[in-house]
């Protein structure tokens, strides 16, 4: 089948997709986005994750065709050109990357949260990201990253 | 060589970073992690690829009676479909002993080995024709208990030796010692994996020279490339091996998985083939860490000062050796931890079964032995009336302190320090009178307590652990180090073979380059065979041994812009510097600019960095200098358990650490903080569950690693004693952190709840008794 899908702004399509392959095939096979991360593609990892019509989902979860017309946003897409998002920023500077498998998924939950709550709560970021593992940091400076990345945008706003 | 490189290829990486030795530089790879830009071995990409895929032994243990791959070949879009008679060369590989076949032949000997492979044009049409393939199995009935395979003679053999791996013994001083106080215990400890997120994936691409280009992930090059030269038939130099992106690799990517595969695909079909497993595939095609049964009995005075240590320890290794051998070695080696003990029997046995293959995973070999002996502290300390942490270090060993193999430490050893630095400790707040957030309670937002049924416990942990490789064997690096002018500027390139695995040795290059040769600028190409051999990232390593090798060739480049600075000025070269892109004399006077001694002739050098020697055990006494440095570490942890239904929540987890030299100390804290988390998982959720052989739980479903709301905040205290024995002091860092959280959350749940709790993970039913 064919798929048209709006990935990070841009029009893309995709001929001769098979009926089984989920978005995150679609992203990473097809349209040549590997950002988006294969760890388990169970939904139980959160390395895939990317915004659907602005929500976060699990791209490994959504069959290509359930993308048909709708809007993607990606890793790929969070930075404005050669600037980084604040939190793909702080994500740099307070060494949350390590091995940096999770780190895409990380950051579209993270971009999430700060885009729903400007100011969360350490118990409200611990909440956010529970769907997204990380095996190399335990966690200590993905909140760092993500306080810092909130302060930014707060920071920002003003 | 015109054979085309992959798209998405390793990129470069940022040497606009700046920073040298003991300064945190951020991470020349960070940028392009976090624009999702960076090659991952499962984000390779060729036109004209095919994917290949494993066929896996549903049976632990079976004779393999007939293979039929027609059906399978005749799949449109399926390109080859290969068993153990297309291998050309040997048809048996292993890091210890060439034990493990590539595609099984004959036999069995786990459920998910390789039996067949085949490549096709998409990786459902690869899946689907897996189950064309026609494998006739005569099943046997598995060996599974590890006692029974390290005595039972009368078992069936699982190699042509036997089912024993290797026996160690130790005796030190009066074997048969008495004491005024004994305790004993039998502790468990379960298969851990190490679920690193990147699957095991890469892409072979075949020469023009009829030879191959691997890029993968991996933890050694070199080692991969002799025993995939070997099983494809080919010299060592047509099989190329290039890094890419890894997603994590603690001890799981030391072992084949998916190297020769790939290579044999790619070369009878002459495109390249791309292999990634997908989760459960990986829980099969990765060792594990060896699950253990521990028989421990301590003897002390009334006082309180260990008199012996008698004990007897099984690894069940599975079906194949991988890193068995290493295991027993540093298992009975490390089997009396940190502390002073004259008297001691220990034997280690690691067996042939046929439960999954065991083999590497950070902590090789102490991670269990450190749980038994950290339990039996609490009960020794528990018998004699004392305070857990008075009685560690009481007994704490110390610089000139003798180890159970009798070799003495002749660097800091400061163990005493570090439990009395995580005991003084400010413990969190009780929180129990005021409203309580429920999320910080055990069970969290599931809502099951509001406090009520909750207790606390504190509870220690401490290790010893050896770092780099042991028992005689050279362990060594190589760097490549090239000084040059680029666009008027002096540039450093590093190249070395050694794996970035996401523990920040990109990073490291750079610093000590830049320290070394006091330039701003160092490009660090991607690891490949292309230079020689650097070890295995593992064993804690890394930093000193390719660290020391980067070392050794910077030192070697700046001698020669000394002697030519010293030709061209026309003075001695002594006293010479590097630094800040001039040479300097001792008295900081510039001599001149980089650039200008420099002009158009770069200079490089290779070096390689041997650590000192280590010996074999005595195979009667276990006596002997066996290791070459040993790393400490000492956890203290809180946590609050619901005792009706049997969660724990761990409320606060604590380190206090000798790293000899900070390097990078946020990436020493980084190390730290995610080694206590893979630490916190062996305590209290991560086990492979192995019935009758099987696995009953291969998916991030079932095995749970710690999230974000499992790891507690962490109170760390880095101390830096340097190893005068070292490269700049340092000492192995990544290991110990998993190792002694274990036993400090094992202990501090028995603190709270009075339970004995002989294994871990500790599960619900063993706290609720139900």
């Amino acid at each position: 089948m064919r798929v048209n899908v709006t990935v990070n702004g841009e029009h893309r399509r995709a001929d001769h997709v098979w009926e089984g392959e989920s978005l995150l095939y679609l992203l990473r096979e097809r349209l040549g986005l590997p950002g988006a991360k294969n760890a388990c593609e169970q939904g139980e990892c959160g390395s895939c994750t990317v915004y659907l019509d602005g929500v976060p989902a699990c791209a490994c979860l959504v069959a290509a065709g359930q993308a048909e017309g709708r809007e993607v946003r990606t890793v790929e897409g969070l930075a404005d050109g050669d600037e980084l998002d604040p939190v793909q920023e702080s994500f740099v500077e307070r060494g949350a990357v390590q091995c940096g498998f999770c780190t895409p998924g990380l950051l579209v939950a993270a971009h999430d949260l700060i885009e729903r709550n400007h100011q969360p709560s350490d118990a409200e970021i611990r909440e956010a990201l529970a769907g997204n593992l990380c095996r190399c940091t335990g966690y200590e400076k993905i909140l760092d990253a993500v306080r810092l990345a909130a302060a930014r945008k707060v920071e920002a706003a003003q | 060589m015109s054979t085309p490189i992959p798209t998405r290829s390793p990129q470069e990486l940022d040497d606009t970073i700046t920073g040298g030795i003991g300064e945190s530089p951020l991470r020349p790879d960070g940028v392009l992690k976090v624009r999702g830009e960076f090659a991952y071995s499962s984000d390779l990409w060729h036109e004209d690829m095919l994917w290949g895929a494993t066929l896996r032994s549903p049976h632990p243990h079976a004779l393999i009676t007939g293979i039929d791959t027609a059906a399978a070949l005749a799949v449109p879009g399926v390109h080859a479909v290969l068993t153990h008679e297309d291998v050309p060369g040997e048809n048996v590989y292993g890091l210890k002993y060439q034990d493990t076949p590539a595609l099984a032949a004959d036999r069995v000997r786990y459920q998910g080995e390789p039996v067949a492979i085949l490549a096709a044009d998409h990786p459902e049409i690869a899946r689907q024709a897996l189950k064309e393939i026609v494998v006739h199995y005569a099943v046997l009935e598995p060996i599974t208990d590890p006692e029974r395979a390290a005595h039972d003679t009368t078992l069936p053999k699982l190699h042509p030796d036997g089912n024993l791996v290797r026996y160690q013994r130790i005796v030190r001083g009066d074997p048969d010692a008495e004491a005024d106080v004994v305790v004993s215990g039998v502790y468990e400890i379960g298969m851990q994996d190490q679920a690193f997120l990147g699957p095991e994936s890469g892409l072979a691409i075949p020469a023009e020279d009829g030879g191959v280009d691997l890029y993968l992930a991996t933890q050694w090059l070199h080692v991969d490339q002799r025993q995939t030269a070997k099983a494809l038939g080919l010299p060592l130099e047509k099989v190329r091996l290039t890094l890419s992106g890894v997603g994590g690799a603690f001890g799981g990517r030391e072992d084949l998985s998916m190297q020769i595969h790939s290579c044999l695909l790619a070369l009878r079909t002459g495109r390249p083939v791309k292999m990634v497993y997908n989760r459960e595939e990986s829980f099969f095609g990765h060792v594990h860490r060896h699950p253990a049964k521990m028989y421990y009995e301590h003897g002390a005075t009334k006082d309180g000062d260990l008199v012996y240590v008698r004990a007897r320890m099984y690894f069940d290794g599975g079906a194949y050796a991988s890193k068995t051998p290493v295991v027993v070695g540093n298992g009975t080696t490390l089997s009396v931890g940190p502390y002073n003990v004259p008297n001691a029997k220990i034997e280690g046995w690691g067996v042939y079964s046929n439960n999954p293959t065991c083999g590497a995973m950070r902590g090789l070999g102490a991670v269990q032995p450190t749980y038994a002996y950290e339990s039996q502290m609490d009960k020794l300390a528990a018998a004699l009336g004392m305070d857990p942490a008075d009685l560690r270090i009481r007994n704490a060993m110390s610089e000139g302190s003798a180890n159970v193999t009798g070799q003495v430490i002749d660097f800091p050893a400061p163990v005493a320090e570090l439990v009395q630095r995580v005991k003084d400790m400010p413990l969190p707040p009780e929180n129990r009178t005021s409203p309580v957030d429920i999320r910080e309670l055990p069970g969290g937002a599931s809502n099951t307590t509001h406090g009520e049924g909750v207790v606390r416990g504190i509870g220690y942990g401490v290790t010893i652990k050896n770092i780099s490789y042991a028992e005689g064997l050279d362990d060594y690096s190589t760097a490549r180090v090239r000084l040059e002018l680029l666009g008027g500027e002096p540039v450093a390139m590093v190249h070395t073979a050694a794996a970035e695995v996401g523990q920040g040795l990109v990073t490291l290059q750079q610093q000590i380059a830049r320290t070394e040769l006091g330039v701003p600028r160092v490009t660090v190409p991607p690891a490949d065979t292309g230079v020689g051999d650097a070890g295995s990232s593992s064993a804690s390593r890394q930093t000193y041994i390719t660290g020391g090798a980067v070392r050794n060739a910077c030192r070697a480049v700046a001698d020669r812009v000394f002697a030519r600075a010293a030709r061209q000025l026309g003075r001695s070269p002594e006293g010479m510097a590097l630094s800040g892109g001039k040479l300097v004399a001792s008295d900081g006077e510039v001599l001149a600019g980089l650039a200008d001694i420099l002009g158009d002739e770069a200079i490089e050098e290779t070096r390689e960095y041997h650590h000192r020697p280590t010996y074999p055990l005595d195979p009667e006494t276990g006596q002997g200098d066996a290791h070459v440095q040993y790393g400490f570490s000492a956890h203290r942890a809180v946590v609050d358990v619901d005792t009706e239904l049997g969660l724990v929540k761990v409320v606060q987890l604590d380190c206090a650490q000798d790293v000899g030299k900070a390097m990078n100390p946020d990436a020493v804290i980084a190390q730290i903080q995610g080694g206590s988390a893979q630490g916190l998982g062996l305590a209290v959720m991560e086990e492979i569950q192995v019935r009758d052989g099987k696995v009953r739980n291969p998916s991030f479903t079932d095995y749970l690693i710690p999230t974000v709301l499992d790891m507690p905040p962490m109170r760390i205290d880095v101390l830096e004693r340097a190893d005068p024995h070292a490269p700049y002091g340092v000492r192995g860092v990544g290991e110990p952190p998993t190792i002694s959280a274990t036993p400090a959350i094992a202990n501090a749940i028995r603190a709270a709840t009075g339970l004995e709790l002989p294994r871990v993970p500790i599960r619900p039913e063993h706290i609720t008794g139900t």
